[in-house]
């Protein structure tokens, strides 16, 4: 084996090399001297000066913390009201999507106008939501944003949203399928994210806000329309 | 009430605010230090423990009790330091007035190491250790928290990868170019020293 890197030099003081790497050093003499140098260096490298904190510290970052402190979050402590949007959707989302879909002769008690309308509102409020949601995500500063709360609403969303790709799907609205596919990717990694966004995954979420307002809007038209 | 980490943590996981300011007096001091020795400035350490607690009262429920909560704590204190070194990295460079990673630091490095002081004169006066918070601060913000970790606070490789959101091998290079970059400044005390 060669002699030791002075990179392996360095992390043979802290204990980081590997058992032949520890071999080699503890029969060289060549490298024996080389670390020793290194350890004379890295045993002196001084103490950091850190001020001093007394016995009362922690009370004191108690009582400036006490204040700021919420409930710790908890999903069932929302209210049912806050549900109901996200509620009304899926139902009527699956009911359009999925039960009407397969027994079509049923609903033909239905308009087509009806049933566009409500499809129109459901995609309308969905895309709000999401909006939102990508809003706050975007406009957030790094550590300020709960992420537990995006995680929930996006979870929330994903199911909402993986109905209405369905529906969109089977109503062979293309453009909306594809932007509601494109949206479900996003609120997955927001879902499954462990604390906060990297660079690219921000650029995407902005991306995505940028595509779902413009849809939002022409949704809205669509619905003054009708 | 005399709670162990774990009970006080499973207790404030259930909203018992006493049980969390029991950890809060228990660990802030040595937070503190840690915040310290990452930012190397009184006010943001004092900042970055603050923020600290606050993100671990609301992230409670994910502590899962496997490792000890002050190793968990101490991430999250690292996680925060890190963050704010890097924000504050960000301001600098938008205004205009650091340098950036690598060897465009030079100058600065070379600033602080050229004026070759009398080896003597430094050993007597205690220079080098004034010496140190400056050439940390020439590190860059991987650097620095890698080498606070694994020379001050001596935690292991793999926890250091955790908290860089690196592996183990990238963690391992950012506290030998530490170490390096900390020779080219302090050597020549540093050796004289001893």
């Amino acid at each position: 084996m060669n002699h030791l890197t002075e990179e392996q030099l360095v992390l043979a003081y802290y204990g980081d090399i590997d058992r032949d790497v520890r071999e080699h050093l503890d029969n060289c003499q060549q490298c024996q001297a080389a670390f020793a140098r290194e350890q004379r260096l890295l045993n002196g490298l001084p103490e950091q000066a850190i001020p001093e904190r007394n016995e009362n510290y922690g009370a004191e970052v108690w009582a400036r913390i006490q204040p700021q402190l919420e409930k710790p979050r908890r999903r069932l402590w929302r209210g049912w009201w806050t549900l109901a949007p996200a509620m009304a959707a899926l139902l009527a989302v699956a009911f359009f999507a999925g039960v009407l879909t397969e027994r079509q002769k049923k609903t033909q008690g239905f308009s087509a106008g009806a049933r566009d309308r409500v499809l129109l509102i459901t995609m309308g409020n969905h895309l709000d939501r999401s909006q939102i949601l990508l809003a706050e995500l975007v406009n957030a500063k790094p550590g300020a944003i709960d992420f537990n709360e995006e995680r929930t609403r996006a979870n929330d969303l994903l199911v909402e949203n993986r109905l209405l790709r369905l529906a969109a799907v089977r109503n062979g609205e293309t453009s909306s399928a594809a932007l509601l596919d494109e949206l479900e990717r996003v609120l997955l990694d927001v879902s499954h994210n462990p604390s906060s966004l990297s660079e690219p995954e921000l650029e995407e979420v902005q991306g995505m806000l940028f595509k779902v307002r413009i849809i939002d809007s022409t949704i809205q038209e669509k619905r003054q329309r009708l | 009430m005399d709670w162990t980490d774990l009970e006080a943590a499973a207790e404030a996981r259930k909203g018992d605010q006493l049980a969390f300011r029991a950890l809060v007096e228990r660990h802030s001091r040595s937070v503190f230090r840690l915040a310290f020795r990452m930012t190397g400035n009184e006010q943001d350490a004092e900042d970055m423990v603050q923020e600290t607690f606050l993100r671990a009262y609301k992230q409670l429920h994910r502590f899962d009790g496997r490792a000890a909560f002050s190793t968990w704590l101490y991430r999250i204190a690292a996680n925060c330091s890190l963050d704010l070194l890097r924000a504050r990295r960000t301001r600098k460079e938008q205004s205009g007035t650091a340098a950036t990673d690598g060897d465009e630091k030079k100058t600065l490095l070379d600033t602080i190491a050229s004026p070759a002081p009398d080896p003597e004169r430094i050993a007597r006066s205690g220079q080098l250790a004034e010496m140190l918070e400056p050439a940390l601060q020439q590190l860059s913000d991987t650097e620095r928290t890698a080498f606070v970790l694994r020379h001050y606070e001596g935690h292991d490789i793999e926890e250091i990868a955790k908290v860089l959101g690196v592996n183990k091998g990238a963690a391992k290079h950012s506290v030998f170019r530490a170490v390096q970059k900390l020779r080219r400044v302090l050597e020549p005390a540093w050796g004289t020293a001893q």
